[in-house]
């Protein structure tokens, strides 16, 4: 019964541990950087659609996601990190690196651009969309491979 | 013994003949009759930008790398690597020799909708007319209608390089026998028009079946197996299914996937990838009423697993 406990216990602390390395993964890093990306962009759809009322504080910390995340995401692409974890990034990244890199950073550009003069009503919100979202399949085109 | 040798020798000879003709009565090309493409008036410019947005042209018959305004260049080269060896994307600008400027309504119509070329002769059907073959007479006139407005190119393709037996041209007559089908791909509800447009959009000028769709190893679509996803025909990655059964896609609303349609975005912002691009950017085009009739079909196709 203790013997139980023990290894179940030993058992755990592996797997928590699995987990923490696998937190630290590249892939991994990268996919929480675009899973904010598109959180962010949400909070400003609902917004620029009229669901959600004008609310500048959302726009502007929707804004400062975008530009940060994106300004960190070409950075988690170390030669190793191709495959695994469900990676869906394409090999062409580690093809033409440059290329993939200024791609990321326009979309951070952008952001900053938009926050150096934050939308003020909705209508301004649906037309920064426009802006931020044809960053998001121009680079997905070249450089995201769907599984 | 001498007589019944040769009588055998020659029953096989008839035998022979008989079936060379039957094969060949079987498997000609097969245009439309004149009438077919008579009587249709003048083309209807502006819904022929319509089709040829549904149709995602640009995708495949503009240069290669081409951006902007000259993606409209028609001027074809694109390599499209196949099991089957690779094709060459030809020029379908309105130039009158390099080009499809030269030709007659019919020429294209069939070609468009019968894969009959111009010398009569059967095209491979890495040219989507399997799903072109849907549409309708007054559609692919305004289309020609529209490409004559589109820049001139005297880009010649090249040819197509294709190891035997797969470039005998002759032989595509037996994969049209076994393949090819003017005939829904799915029984839905046509009596809602809504679906009935989505249906001629998807399975006709939109041909998303083609790469939506697995093939046999012949490259004929598995049968029940309509919109289920499939092996990306460019190499890496899938083609996802987009029947109701998918996990994922199964699980959007029809408003859901006209949204995808036309800003890329899915329910939960992660953005469209690949291919589908472009495709995307094509179905923005169109009226909202199009791709709320897509949206209708895709939600009324048979789920697949």
């Amino acid at each position: 019964m203790k013997l139980k406990a023990v290894m179940f216990a030993i058992a755990f602390t592996g797997l928590a541990v699995g987990a923490v390395a696998a937190a630290d993964e590249p892939q991994v890093v990268r996919q929480a950087l675009m899973k904010k990306v598109g959180g962010a962009m949400g909070a400003l759809a609902a917004v620029g659609k009229g669901e959600k009322p004008y609310d500048a504080a959302v726009v502007t910390a929707s804004l400062t996601t975008i530009s940060e995340s994106s300004k960190a995401f070409p950075d988690q692409f170390p030669v190793g990190s191709e495959t695994g974890l469900e990676t869906e990034a394409s090999p062409k990244i580690w093809e033409t690196p440059d290329d993939f890199k200024a791609k990321a950073l326009k979309l951070g550009a952008d952001a900053d651009a938009l926050l150096a003069a934050v939308p003020a009503d909705q209508a301004a919100v649906g037309e920064a969309l426009g802006v931020l979202g044809g960053n998001c399949g121009g680079c997905h085109q070249a450089y995201r491979l769907k599984k | 013994m001498g007589q019944k040798l040769r009588r055998l020798v020659s029953s096989l000879v008839v035998f022979g003949a008989v079936a060379a003709v039957a094969a060949w009565f079987l498997t000609k090309p097969e245009p439309w009759p004149a009438s077919h493409w008579e009587g249709l008036g003048e083309p209807d410019v502006a819904n022929g930008a319509l089709v040829f947005s549904a149709g995602g042209c640009v995708s495949c018959h503009a240069a290669p790398g081409a951006t902007g305004d000259a993606k409209l260049v028609l001027a074809g080269g694109l390599p499209l690597k196949s099991p089957f060896g690779t094709f060459h994307v030809p020029n379908i600008s309105p130039d009158e020799t390099a080009g499809v400027g030269g030709w007659t309504l019919a020429e294209f119509g069939n070609a468009m909708t019968r894969g009959v070329g111009k010398k009569g002769e059967h095209l491979y059907p890495s040219f989507p007319y399997g799903s072109y073959a849907r549409m309708t007479a007054k559609d692919v006139n305004d289309l020609f209608g529209y490409l004559k407005t589109l820049p001139k190119s005297a880009n010649v393709a090249p040819s197509h390089d294709l190891p035997f037996p797969f470039n005998i041209r002759l032989s595509l007559g037996g994969w049209k026998l076994l393949f090819f089908t003017d005939k829904p791909r799915v029984t839905v509800d046509t009596s809602d028009p809504k679906i009935a447009r989505g249906q001629y959009l998807v399975e006709g000028p939109g041909h998303c079946g083609e790469c939506h769709t697995p093939r046999n190893p012949l490259g004929g679509f598995e049968t029940g197996m309509w919109l289920a996803g499939a092996p990306n025909p460019e190499g890496e990655g899938r083609i996802p299914n987009i029947t109701p059964g998918s996990k994922s896609i199964g699980q959007w609303s029809a408003g859901d996937i006209a949204n995808y349609l036309e800003t890329g975005f899915t329910p939960d912002f992660d953005s469209v990838g690949g291919s589908m691009v472009e495709v995307q950017q094509n179905m923005a085009k169109l009226p909202a009423s199009d791709r709320e009739a897509i949206a209708a079909y895709l939600k009324a196709v048979p789920a697949q697993e």
